[in-house]
């Protein structure tokens, strides 16, 4: 999905991809939903050794992962992942696709149920910055990392950290591990609270298990 | 002597097809009744002949073979000038130096399928028994036969393992059942434009065809060769039926709107006076020159009969239980012969057989035939997926 909301280190992998690779154990069975062009992916055969797979929704993103020698079938995140059996898969990742699905609840449900571990990683709608855009401009925030108009976004369904949280409560998820990243890449601390993490993570990735 | 292997003669354009069943220009084998061909019906061929072609080189470790399979009329000629038409080969643009499928880095294997009639053994083929045109005493043929005289090939050439086995349509039903049958000699697998059974909308196109052939009087149940004649009407009209399932409404309106052929106004009369009455007529016309009526009968009945998904219980992924094949699914968009969906299917249970799959659907609005064409998503796709299989098989 075209959907990323990206932090790059110039030259090496994205710092949530980073994130998301440390919760990977090696040699796993993984599956990437919204895998774009396979950065993630290949980044997680590369470091971690694992039989991955994905599901991406553009062409273009594909054929870009078949290229690269990764098993990748063009689907649908809201609609392909019933068709996956039960735990067929270690770990089921999502990163940076959450806000760009019709139906959030359905898919974490469904990537709990197809993986034994499911990791999922979301832009934070309740940092700091997009609070004071909206309360000093009250208009929807376009920022370098949401770069699109509301009339324009594949991001339909944004949520705060908290919001994630709860949604992980509704669905009997529990939370193994999260880590909060800032706008610059750095990590806040382990043992902040929630509130301190939903004000000052521009995004966070969440380990969950049934 | 068992096995007679056969050098091909020079070929040239406007050869007769007739003469193609028997001595094809091209390479042929002809097994013994030591080696029969026992096929699905129950039946068997005693004399199995193949007739293939070969581009490219094997190399020392016997590791970089490609077998291409065929659509329904294909043949073994997929980047040659064909024999009998003088045309480039069907897979022209796919299969060569530089191509997608790399002839100077795979040695790439085409066969013609039992039951057709450019040089493997079917029912235009003269059976040694009786020293005349099996005719309809050919035994069915179904895709797993098809399958298994490839594999008799295989042995033959002393090629163990496959890199990869490639074919859209009818070919990618035997891709299919490459990987069912013979899961531990398929490193790769591309099916494009397929499905793991025949549906009963494309039976029913078959039956329409099959039909047509069969009402004629000249098809003389079958026996037509030996009068030195043939059901040419019956196969022209299987043909242009069959081939508006091979296109689009697009494709079509595209091509040819509602234009009037060579007229300012219809002639209120039953001439060809759209430009795509005659085109049909001309696909129908110029079909019978190069195909068999009776290779149609077989060949389209072997695709009728495919069902991957009840040979293995009903259900599919069992057909791929344990496999450790790469896969590389392809489906075009306007395709309503072999829809997404078909595809989809297959994906779904090479998922679910945790098989490696990769899938694509290309966007096309040339329906059924996209994968013959000039579609540079596709190529793309078929060489990038050929050339990171080989780095894991290690071919250079």
């Amino acid at each position: 999905m075209n959907a990323h909301t990206q932090t790059f280190l110039p030259g090496h992998a994205r710092v949530d991809h980073l994130a998301i690779a440390e919760l990977v154990t090696r040699g796993s069975r993984v599956l990437d939903v919204g895998s774009g062009d396979g950065q993630l992916l290949k980044l997680l055969e590369e470091t971690r050794r694992v039989d991955g797979r994905g599901i991406e929704i553009s062409q273009k993103g594909v054929n870009e992962c078949v290229a690269r020698g990764l098993s990748v079938v063009q689907g649908d995140a809201d609609t392909d992942l019933v068709d996956y059996p039960d735990d067929a898969f270690d770990y089921v990742i999502l990163s940076q696709t959450l806000q760009a699905t019709h139906r959030p609840r359905l898919v974490v449900e469904q990537m709990l149920r197809i993986g034994r571990k499911a990791i999922v990683s979301v832009p934070n709608f309740g940092h700091w910055r997009i609070r004071l855009y909206m309360l000093f401009r009250g208009r929807m925030p376009v920022t370098r990392s949401l770069p699109e108009s509301w009339y324009e976004t594949p991001n339909i369904h944004f949520c705060t950290i908290r919001d994630f949280v709860e949604l992980c409560k509704e669905v009997d998820a529990r939370i193994e591990k999260a880590t909060a990243l800032r706008a610059d890449g750095t990590r806040l601390h382990f043992n902040a609270p929630w509130w301190l993490w939903n004000l000052f993570g521009q995004q966070a990735v969440f380990l969950l298990s049934r | 002597m068992a096995v007679t292997e056969q050098q091909a003669p020079a070929a040239t354009a406007g050869m007769s097809s007739r003469d193609q069943a028997d001595q094809p220009a091209s390479l042929v084998v002809r097994f013994g009744p030591d080696q029969p061909l026992v096929l699905d019906s129950g039946g068997r061929i005693d004399h199995l002949q193949i007739g293939y072609q070969t581009y490219g080189t094997l190399d020392g470790n016997r590791a970089n073979a490609i077998l291409v399979c065929h659509a329904l009329t294909g043949d073994q000629h997929a980047a040659n000038r064909n024999p009998v038409t003088g045309k480039p080969g069907w897979w022209d643009m796919m299969i060569g130096p530089g191509k997608p499928i790399d002839t100077d880095r795979y040695f790439v294997i085409c066969a013609n399928v039992v039951g057709s009639c450019m040089g493997t053994t079917g029912p235009a083929s003269t059976n040694p028994a009786t020293g005349r045109p099996y005719g309809l005493d050919l035994p069915v043929i179904t895709v797993r036969d098809m399958v298994r005289a490839q594999a008799m090939l295989l042995d033959h050439l002393g090629i163990e393992s496959l890199f990869s086995v490639a074919g859209g349509s009818l070919g990618g039903m035997q891709v299919l059942q490459w990987a069912a049958s013979y899961p531990e000699r398929v490193f790769s697998a591309l099916p494009l434009a397929a499905g793991a059974r025949h549906s009963s909308q494309n039976i029913a196109f078959h039956e329409v065809g099959r039909q047509a052939i069969m009402a004629d009087p000249e098809w003389r149940n079958g026996r037509y060769l030996e009068a030195g004649t043939s059901p040419r009407k019956g196969l022209a009209v299987a043909r242009m039926a069959a081939h508006i399932t091979y296109l689009s409404d697009e494709a079509l309106h595209r091509k040819f709107g509602r234009n009037l052929q060579d007229r300012d106004k219809p002639t209120f009369g039953f001439d060809a006076d759209f430009q795509v009455e005659s085109y049909l007529r001309h696909q129908g016309s110029s079909f019978v020159d190069r195909f068999d009526a009776n290779s149609y009968l077989y060949v389209t009945r072997a695709m009728d009969y495919f069902d991957l998904a009840a040979e293995h219980g009903g259900r599919l992924a069992n057909a791929f239980k344990g496999s450790r094949t790469r896969f590389c699914v392809a489906s075009f968009t306007s395709d309503w012969l072999f829809p997404t969906s078909e595809s989809k299917t297959v994906v779904r249970a090479l998922n679910a057989a945790g098989a490696s799959v990769s899938f694509v659907e290309i966007e096309s609005d040339r329906g059924h035939d996209a994968f013959l064409l000039d579609e540079p998503e596709l190529f793309s796709t078929v060489r990038g997926f050929l050339s990171s299989a080989a780095e894991a098989r290690g071919i250079r």
